[in-house]
């Protein structure tokens, strides 16, 4: 599963531009299902039929990225962006990106520190003040090779370091999208649909589309969630540890979990000795916020791989975690018969 | 009286509605012809008529808190469920579902400038982390204590929004003898984190017309922000809030009951705030809604101020709309 997110996460899909990922997932797991097919916000909808059509049971992880779009290109041959989905612009002067399908090069820069002044050394950039550098000698030149438009991504390879640990951009939610390939090779109970879905950097819309085209009876996302547990950080605002497992998600801005389903799934993983920890913080949003309300409301849960520096050139993760995020997820499927009696 | 006090009383912010559906359920089941309990836990309450489907709506979900950690000393942090405002919160109690107790208060080193609820704890007394686990775990809810007292026709209780709306549906529905329209009378849950159980039981529904019933804030007291409402003036007809703008048939057919049937009432424009008909007016292609407002003085505090003569205009007024 590791060499699958390395391959995943090194592929660039800002969201709205998400093709490539798609393409690249369609191509694998088109042998493990029964029914693909690709919706008209560019949502990929597996079906891997279970020993029963009674209930639908759908997962939802979105392949979409945090990036740029080209803006403006300076007289100069600079490039001017906006950000797509939220990024601190704090994280941006000096790094490296690739900018279009033909991944042309570029460095983000800004001016040199002796020449701003006291405010502007004080203060973080803002990230119109920001440009990229392609090494184009001016407007024209540069638009050899860039158009308005073009996406832009971090240009981080992913590597693995330290005792257990992998980086790299995009691990949020390429995981998520490997895990559930992962997923794609068993049958369970139910007819799973697998929805890798777009634009959830953005407001969660590709969920939104796929959840009422499929209107599942009860929903998994697999997704990334902040960890804090980093220096500076006092204890209580961890929201969740590297390397404690799988975090269940009980309330985010977005969706609150049945307490039920949150509960079976923290207490089912650790007796069957899968490190699951709570996300301790009612922070941030996914897909979960999407589906649940769809028509008439779907029991929704989120299973999430603890991250650090979530939306910055480069996310660490554990991969003790991603197999719990696995296994949980897992144990999830095989088990929701019994999960959807207790809901009732 | 008991019944008010027993809504009040209920342990329930969003997502955790459960003692207040099961009191709603046992007034009710009565005077209804079928009572669902969907997916999201909003209940369904359905009064079969002959004419257009027509939804009521008032939330039984309450702000509280949610427990996010527990400290090795035993001290607990939290989250918001809902707008609660931190100043609020200050040495003020909270009670989890188990019956256990804890006071909510601040550390003293950043003082109370620019509090946030980050920087505040609830103390249940617990020397340590293993002590306070038996009584409280991560995940569990609390909500504010605050007493349920009448003043003559005046009453002050915690999460008067909206048992005090679900109190008005409730008695309207036992007034009801020959409702024209078909009525679904809806008790919905997490209102107060983004109008979520009205949208998946009005798509549910998919009613003719809607109403939700609310409380509002009013403008009477001492140098209070500009606001129009009154308590003692009468139910308000809602004009229009942040989440949505009130069909003017609807609006203008409540006037007009209102009118006809004596009822006292007033107009209400709230500048921030929504309410369920926010969600509902959206659902499908589109609910021409209103909303019934009982003014509520100190909302989100655990002394909010009613009085019950506005309430039981509201009564009078959803009866009488339901048998025009």
């Amino acid at each position: 599963m590791i060499k699958n997110i390395e391959k995943l996460c090194n592929i660039c899909g800002v969201s709205g531009d998400e093709d490539k990922v798609r393409e690249y997932i369609i191509n694998k797991i088109t042998p493990l299902c029964d029914d693909i097919r690709t919706d008209s916000m560019g949502n990929v909808i597996a079906l891997k039929k279970g020993a029963s059509s009674d209930k639908k049971i759908m997962i939802a992880v979105h392949m979409d990225e945090v990036g740029f779009i080209v803006s403006e290109i300076t007289d100069k041959g600079f490039i001017k962006f906006q950000s797509v989905g939220g990024i601190d612009p704090r994280v941006l002067v000096s790094k490296r990106v690739v900018i279009g399908d033909k991944r042309i090069k570029g460095v983000i820069g800004m001016k040199a520190v002796h020449l701003q002044n006291k405010s502007e050394r004080e203060k973080a950039v803002a990230e119109n003040k920001l440009t990229i550098d392609i090494g184009a000698k001016s407007k024209k030149d540069a638009l050899k090779w860039i158009e308005i438009g073009d996406y832009i991504s971090f240009a981080t390879e992913f590597e693995q370091f330290g005792n257990g640990f992998i980086k790299g951009k995009a691990l949020d939610n390429r995981v998520g999208c490997a895990v559930a390939m992962e997923l794609l090779k068993e049958r369970y109970d139910y007819d799973l649909y697998v929805c890798f879905t777009v634009q959830e950097e953005i407001g969660l819309r590709g969920a939104t589309v796929a959840a009422y085209a499929v209107e599942p009876d009860i929903a998994l996302v697999i997704e990334t969630t902040t960890a804090s547990d980093v220096s500076g950080t006092d204890e209580h605002q961890y929201v969740v540890r590297l390397n404690h497992g799988a975090a269940v998600t009980l309330m985010d801005s977005r969706t609150i979990v049945d307490k039920r389903l949150a509960a079976w799934l923290y207490e089912n993983g650790n007796k069957k000795g899968i490190k699951t920890q709570y996300k301790e913080s009612n922070a941030g949003g996914n897909d979960a916020g999407a589906i649940h309300l769809s028509k008439e409301g779907v029991k929704t849960c989120a299973i999430s791989l603890p991250c650090r520096y979530l939306h910055s050139p480069v996310t660490v993760a554990a991969k003790d975690d991603v197999n719990s995020v696995y296994e949980l997820s897992r144990l999830f499927l095989q088990n929701t018969k019994s999960i959807m009696k207790i809901m009732r | 009286m008991e019944l008010i006090k027993s809504l009040t009383k209920s342990n329930a912010p969003s997502g955790c509605e459960e003692s207040v559906r099961n009191i709603i359920i046992d007034e009710v089941k009565k005077f209804a012809d079928e009572i669902i309990t969907d997916t999201m836990g909003n209940l369904i309450v359905h009064k079969k008529g002959k004419g257009k489907k027509l939804m009521f709506a008032a939330h039984m979900d309450e702000i509280g808190i949610m427990v996010t950690h527990i400290q090795d000393d035993g001290f607990i942090r939290f989250a918001a469920v809902g707008g609660v405002n931190a100043y609020n919160c200050i040495n003020s109690k909270v009670v989890f579902a188990n019956g256990t107790t804890g006071v909510v208060s601040y550390e003293q080193t950043n003082g109370i400038k620019d509090l946030k609820l980050a920087n505040m704890y609830i103390d249940i007394g617990a020397s340590d982390k293993e002590s306070a686990q038996k009584y409280v775990n991560v995940g569990d809810t609390a909500c504010f204590v605050g007493d349920c007292a009448f003043n003559g026709n005046i009453v002050i209780s915690k999460s008067l929004d909206n048992r005090i709306g679900c109190y008005a549906l409730i008695q309207a529905l036992k007034k009801i003898k020959n409702n024209t329209y078909d009525l679904y009378f809806t008790f919905t849950v997490q209102e107060e984190v983004g109008l979520r159980g009205a949208r998946t039981s009005a798509y549910k529904i998919n009613p003719d017309m809607a109403i939700a019933v609310d409380v509002t804030r009013t403008g009477d007291t001492p140098s209070s922000s500009a606001m129009d409402v009154k308590l003692g003036s009468g139910v308000a007809v809602k004009v229009k809030d942040a989440s949505v703008i009130c069909h003017h048939e609807v609006r203008e057919s409540l006037i007009d009951v209102a009118k006809k049937n004596n009822i006292k009432y007033q107009l209400e424009v709230l500048e921030k705030g929504g309410t369920d008909a926010g969600a509902i007016h959206l659902s499908h292609e589109g609910v021409p809604s209103g909303g019934l407002s009982i003014p509520t003085r100190y909302i989100h505090s655990s002394s909010e101020m009613s009085d019950l003569n506005d309430v039981e205009e509201c009564i009078k007024l959803i009866a009488a709309f339901c048998e025009r």
